[in-house]
Formats: structure tokens, sequence, C-alpha cells
């Protein structure tokens, strides 16, 4: 007999070879996009890579997209694998950066080091708080949090836009003239600045860094401690943890808050490491917090493989944005990562599946499998 | 408030609001199925981004051009619809992710930006516009007349759209089959339904009507294409079923409340009321926000409304 059945534990390989292969196949079918609209694929990928990897200062701004990516993948990475659905990555960030800007602003008398710590708390806080709304609307009322998370990235960011454009706010400029007629935010001062990593030409971001330890943090979370095993098991399966009397509840709004708090990291990484202003039309248009649903699917929900992948999507988004133009097509960077997640989501199934002959078939397990692969809430 | 500001607000709550009938009304469909697609917004903005190309490019009669460019829309819907269909029913991979990828694919920065600039279609003017039908003279009539019988065909065909669904959902056999295919797949299975099938018509179905949605964005609101005109239109429409539990009659009650949100802050700023914009802005969110909050417990207290197979794959072999 022929059948398709669960397999019990996913190698370690596929693990790997998941990932890669769903990129290639991106690349083709992309590719054949491309084609039907009349561009040359293969000048295109060379286009992107160059403008990733190889001109001038190409290295530092891709790590320039890597960084917020790295803490909204991590952000979505945790959130996910424990079946908590945060989609809010995208107004956490924008709220941390409210916050680590307004703190930089406020404090910037203070030293150096202190300032910094304090712009990073704030920052963790903000994105905490905006996230521990759809969180205790979860965990209490049973609100999905995928609608509630998502609603509230369009809150932030007309909250954002009054503070800049539509109010006499602290982050405003408002000393020149100028500044009056076209908004701006007030620019923090030199003092305010995350000091990055020179080495010759190309400049690795504090917050980058800050964000490798954090995934460090995070992994040791999931396999160390008592939190992070109620976690993994709340993430394979929810009846479980639930006969084994953890406290589910408790356990959302934690996972939410600490996701939120990753990606307003993010945010206050946005002001100390890059823009040193408060800037919504940026931060916006860069969209960093649904491109980290992408990076955290493509690593698999593992926090080590997300800053590999968020250097990588790092790459494609700064692509996107430096080639920008008539002659490249707008819109090829979205459609790319939906083909990627399309093709991991696709993977998954092959791995989680295998066909047998002859033989008489496994017994599939009752439980979810701990490959890392997700299903939803029954 | 005078009366003719409230029929301003009625009037303009209708033109916001039917967009969100018709997605929400697919969206609703492929949920009464068991799959649940959150891919709505970019099925939408294909939808709006197809539905002015062609438009623009057709040549011939106003009406004529404008039914095509409509159905041009809702295979741009289907098309998508099936992308999540194959993935969630056949590949059976999860269905959150996959929605999510669908709007990520087709969104914003995605494919319906990409065919936007292929197309070369941004900063046009609209040729063709949905014009308002005086419905058996009637327009004349003080209040009713404005709000009921001064429409577009597209509104008139939406609300015939939510009687027939309802009838299909509660009165037909096909319906009370749909219905069993997302409450138990495995009990419709022994019954010899095909779940299979049903599940896909129905999402695809779904697709179709989230492309007409954002057709009426480019052929009704306002006659031009940008990047992401529908700004999350399809997520309040995904919002609206759960709020309406499921039901097509209460789901039309929820787009035109949201549609008059919408509309407030033009309204009441037209007539002299001050405001930050970015509050009226942000205003239907924190709606959907509050009123989600206040249908979870209604839910949670009537245990109605979700179909209980809703976003769990259904597989013969096991269970």
């Amino acid at each position: 007999m022929i059948a398709i059945e669960r397999s019990l534990d996913t190698p370690r390989w596929q693990r790997i070879a998941l990932p890669v292969v769903s990129l290639v196949i991106a690349a083709i079918i992309a590719g054949i996009v491309l084609v039907l609209s009349g561009h040359n694929p293969i000048s295109t990928y060379q286009q992107i890579y160059a403008a990733s990897f190889t001109s001038p200062g190409a290295l530092t701004s891709t790590f320039v997209y890597a960084t917020p990516l790295l803490f909204t993948g991590l952000a979505v990475a945790i959130a996910f694998r424990m079946r908590v659905w945060n989609i809010g990555g995208e107004g956490q960030l924008y709220a941390g950066a409210v916050a680590a800007s307004g703190v930089g602003l406020a404090l910037g008398s203070w030293p150096q080091p202190l300032l910094i710590v304090m712009m990073m708390l704030g920052g963790v806080a903000a994105g905490a708080l905006w996230a521990l709304i759809p969180g205790l609307l979860r965990a209490y009322l049973r609100t999905n949090e995928i609608l509630t998370s998502l609603m509230l990235n369009y809150v932030a960011g007309f909250g954002m836009y009054f503070l800049i454009y539509d109010s006499d706010s602290f982050w405003r400029d408002l000393t020149t003239a100028t500044a009056r007629v076209f908004p701006t935010g007030k620019t923090l001062l030199p003092a305010a600045t995350w000091p990055g990593f020179v080495f010759g030409s190309f400049t690795l971001p504090f917050g980058f860094v800050a964000g490798v330890v954090l995934a460090l943090f995070l992994l040791a979370l999931f396999r160390l401690t008592r939190f992070g095993f109620e976690m993994r098991v709340m993430g394979d399966s929810p009846s479980a943890a639930n006969y084994a009397g953890m406290r589910t509840r408790r356990t959302i709004v934690a996972v939410m808050a600490l996701s939120g708090a990753l990606a307003g990291f993010g945010g206050a990484s946005q002001i100390g490491d890059f823009g040193h202003v408060l800037d919504p039309r940026g931060l916006e248009q860069a969209q960093y917090g649904y491109t980290g649903i992408v990076v955290a699917a493509l690593a698999l929900y593992n926090p080590l493989a997300v800053v590999i992948v968020a250097i990588l999507i790092g790459a494609l988004t700064n692509a996107g944005f430096a080639l920008e133009g008539p002659s490249f097509p707008a819109g090829l960077v979205g459609t790319m990562e939906g083909i990627i997640l399309f093709s991991v989501l696709g993977g998954e199934f092959l791995g989680r599946y295998r066909i047998r002959i002859g033989r008489t078939p496994q017994r599939a397990p009752i439980v979810g499998d701990d490959s890392g692969s997700l299903t939803v809430d029954s | 408030m005078n009366s003719s500001i409230a029929v301003a607000i009625a009037v303009s709550a209708i033109a916001y609001g039917t967009p969100l009938v018709l997605a929400g009304l697919g969206e609703l469909l492929t949920e009464r199925s068991g799959v649940l697609n959150l891919g709505v917004e970019g099925m939408m903005l294909m939808g709006a981004v197809t539905a002015f190309y062609t438009s623009q490019t057709l040549h011939g009669p106003g009406s004529a051009v404008l039914v095509v460019a409509v159905v041009a829309a809702g295979l741009a819907g289907a098309v998508m619809s099936l992308i999540h269909a194959f993935l969630a029913i056949t590949v059976r991979v999860n269905q959150i992710v996959s929605g999510l990828a669908l709007t990520i694919f087709a969104g914003v920065i995605g494919l319906s930006s990409y065919v936007g600039q292929i197309w070369n279609i941004g900063g046009q003017h609209g040729l063709h516009q949905l014009s308002k039908i005086d419905l058996l003279g009637l327009s004349g009539l003080p209040v009713v007349g404005p709000i009921v019988f001064n429409q577009d065909a597209f509104v008139y065909f939406s609300w015939i759209l939510v009687v027939v669904v309802s009838y299909y959902l509660f009165r037909t056999r096909i319906g009370l089959y749909l219905r069993a295919v997302g409450e138990s797949p495995r009990s419709a299975d022994a019954m010899g339904i095909n779940v299979t099938t049903y599940r896909y018509v129905h999402t695809i179905i779904g697709g179709a009507l989230a492309g007409f949605g954002g057709a009426y964005f480019t052929l009704a609101i306002a006659p031009i294409w940008t990047d992401g005109l529908t700004a999350g239109a399809g997520w309040i429409a995904i919002a609206l079923v759960i709020f309406a539990f499921w039901r097509p009659d209460l789901l039309l009650v929820g787009a035109y409340l949201f549609g008059a949100l919408s509309s407030l802050g033009f309204t009441l700023q037209a007539n002299g009321v001050q405001l930050p914009s970015e509050f009226f802005s942000a205003l239907p969110y924190v709606m959907t926000v509050v009123v989600l909050a206040g249908a979870s417990t209604t839910l949670a207290r009537r245990r109605i409304g979700t179909p209980a197979a809703l976003g769990v794959p259904y597989v013969r072999e096991e269970g």
C-alpha cells in the first residue's frame, strides 16, 4: 500500500535544506514573473546582489535593514512558536521608537552610557505595553489577537503622525520657520547616538550586536528555564499544558509582552542607531514589523537562525529601496517574500509527512510534534 | 445634528461600507467551510488594481467596460485565493501563516504594487466610474431617497448578495452541508459530502468577492490607483465576520457602522468640527478592537458562531 503519513521527527538536515530550497524556489518563480513582465531576471538578481553586498557601502546599508528585521523577526519567532499570533510588531516598533526618541530628547544631558540604556528601556517598555493590550484581551476575553494586534499597528501609526504632523508635541521641531511649514521631528543630541562597530568601510550597528545577544538569551530561555519549558509545551500542545496545570493565561500575557518588548527594542534602535529623529513616514514605508513574519517563518522560528535570515532579508529589502525606480519593479521584494513564505510552508509539509510504500503504516502521534511546525488552536 | 448631516453620513457609510460587505461576505463563506483566509487585504488590492487597469485600457461603452473590470477583479481575487486554498486544504499548512503570506505576496509591497507599476496606471485619472442609479425614480424622496434609491449598481448587488447568501446558508441543502463541513468535517465526510470540494469552492468564492470589494475602491470610491489604497479594509472585513457571528445580515449592519466611522471625519470636518484628522482616521481601527473584545465576551458566554473546525485542516486518515 501507499500512504502519506506524519513522520515523528524532522531530521536536522531538513531544517537547513528547507529554507535554502525555499529561497531557490522563490528566485525561480520570481524570475518567471520578471520574464513575463519584460525584465531580465539574471541582470535584476545581479543588481540585487550588488546593491546588497558588493557595491561601496552596500554591506553597511544591508545591516541598516537587517537590524530592525532581527528584532521584529525575533518578536514574531517567539510569539508564533507559542501559537500567540502577534501581528503587531509594526505598531510595537513604532511605540518603541516614540518612547526612545522621547527619552533621548528629554535626557539629552545625561552621560552617554546611561542615556543609551534609558532609551533602550524606554523602547522595550513601550513595545511591551502596546503588546499587552492584545495580550490581555486574548488571555482574559479570548479576543482574537491577530486582528487586535494588527489594528493597533494603524492606531500607533496615526499616533506617530499626530505627534509630528498635527500637533506642537515634544517630539516635533518647532525652532525654525521651515520646520513649522514642513513638519519634522527634533533631532537627538550626538550623545544619544548608539556607537557602531567600525571595521574599515563597514559599520556594524550596535543594535545588531544587541539583537544577537538577545537571540542567544532567548535560546537559553527556551532550553534551560521552567518558563521556556512551559512555553514549549503550550506551543506544542495547549491541551497538555492545561492538563499539567500550567497557567496558560499568564504565559500568553508574558509571551506577548516579551514579543512586544523585542519589537520595541527594534524601534529604539531605529532612533539610536540610525534615524536620530522620529520619522513616521520612513518607519511606515519600511514595513519592518510585517517583514519580521517572513524572517521568522524562514528561520523556522529558531532565534539563532533569525540572525542569519535577518541579514538575507535585510539584503533583499535594502536592494528594494536602493534600486527603487522606473527600471526596477516596485513590489518585487514583497512578491518574492510572499513566494518564500509559500515555499517554506509547503516544504514544512513535505518535511512533516513522508510517503511510505508497502509496509504497515506507523502510528501518527496524538499530540503535535516538536519540529517547530505550527497548527492552529482547535 | 440636523437631518442633512445624518443623511450625508448614511450615504457615505454605505459607500465606505460596501467593500466591507462584499469582502466580508466572501470571508464569511470561506470561514463557514472551515477555512480561515487572512489574505483578504491582498486579494482586495489585487482586485482593485486589476479593475482599474481593465477600466483604463478597455474601449467600449462605459457600463460594459465596468462589468468586464468587475469580473476581472473577481478573477484576480479568485486566483489569489486559489494559492491559499491549495496550501490550506491540500497541503494542509498552517492557515494563519499562509493567509499572512498571501497578504504579503499580493499586498502593498507585493504583487499589486508590482503590476500597478508594470501597467503604469499610478497617477492616472479614472476614465470610468460607477454612477448612481435613480431606482424607480424615487431618489427625490426625503431621507430615504438618497440613502435607498440613489445608489450605484454595486450597492444594490451587495444587498441582493446579503439576501442570497443568507438564504443559501440557512435555507438550502448545500448551505446546510457547507455548515456541516465547517462544524464537523468528519461527520460531513461520513455523510458523503466532499469536504475538499466544498472548501475549495467557498475559498475561491471568498477570493472573488474580496476582488469585487477591491474593485469598489477603484471604480466607485475614488477612481485612482495608489499602492495599498485599501488601508486595512481587508482586515476590518475579517473582524466584521467575527463581530457578525458569521451571519450575513449582521455583517451588513456592522459594515455600515464601520463605513460611518470611516467617513465620520470627513463629514464632521466639512461641517466645521475641529479635531486632529488622525483622531478620526484611527477611530475605525480603535473601534474594531473594542468591538472584537465585546464580541468575544458574547461568543464565550453564548457559545455561538465560530465554525468549530475553523482553521483546522481535514485529514481523513488521521484523528
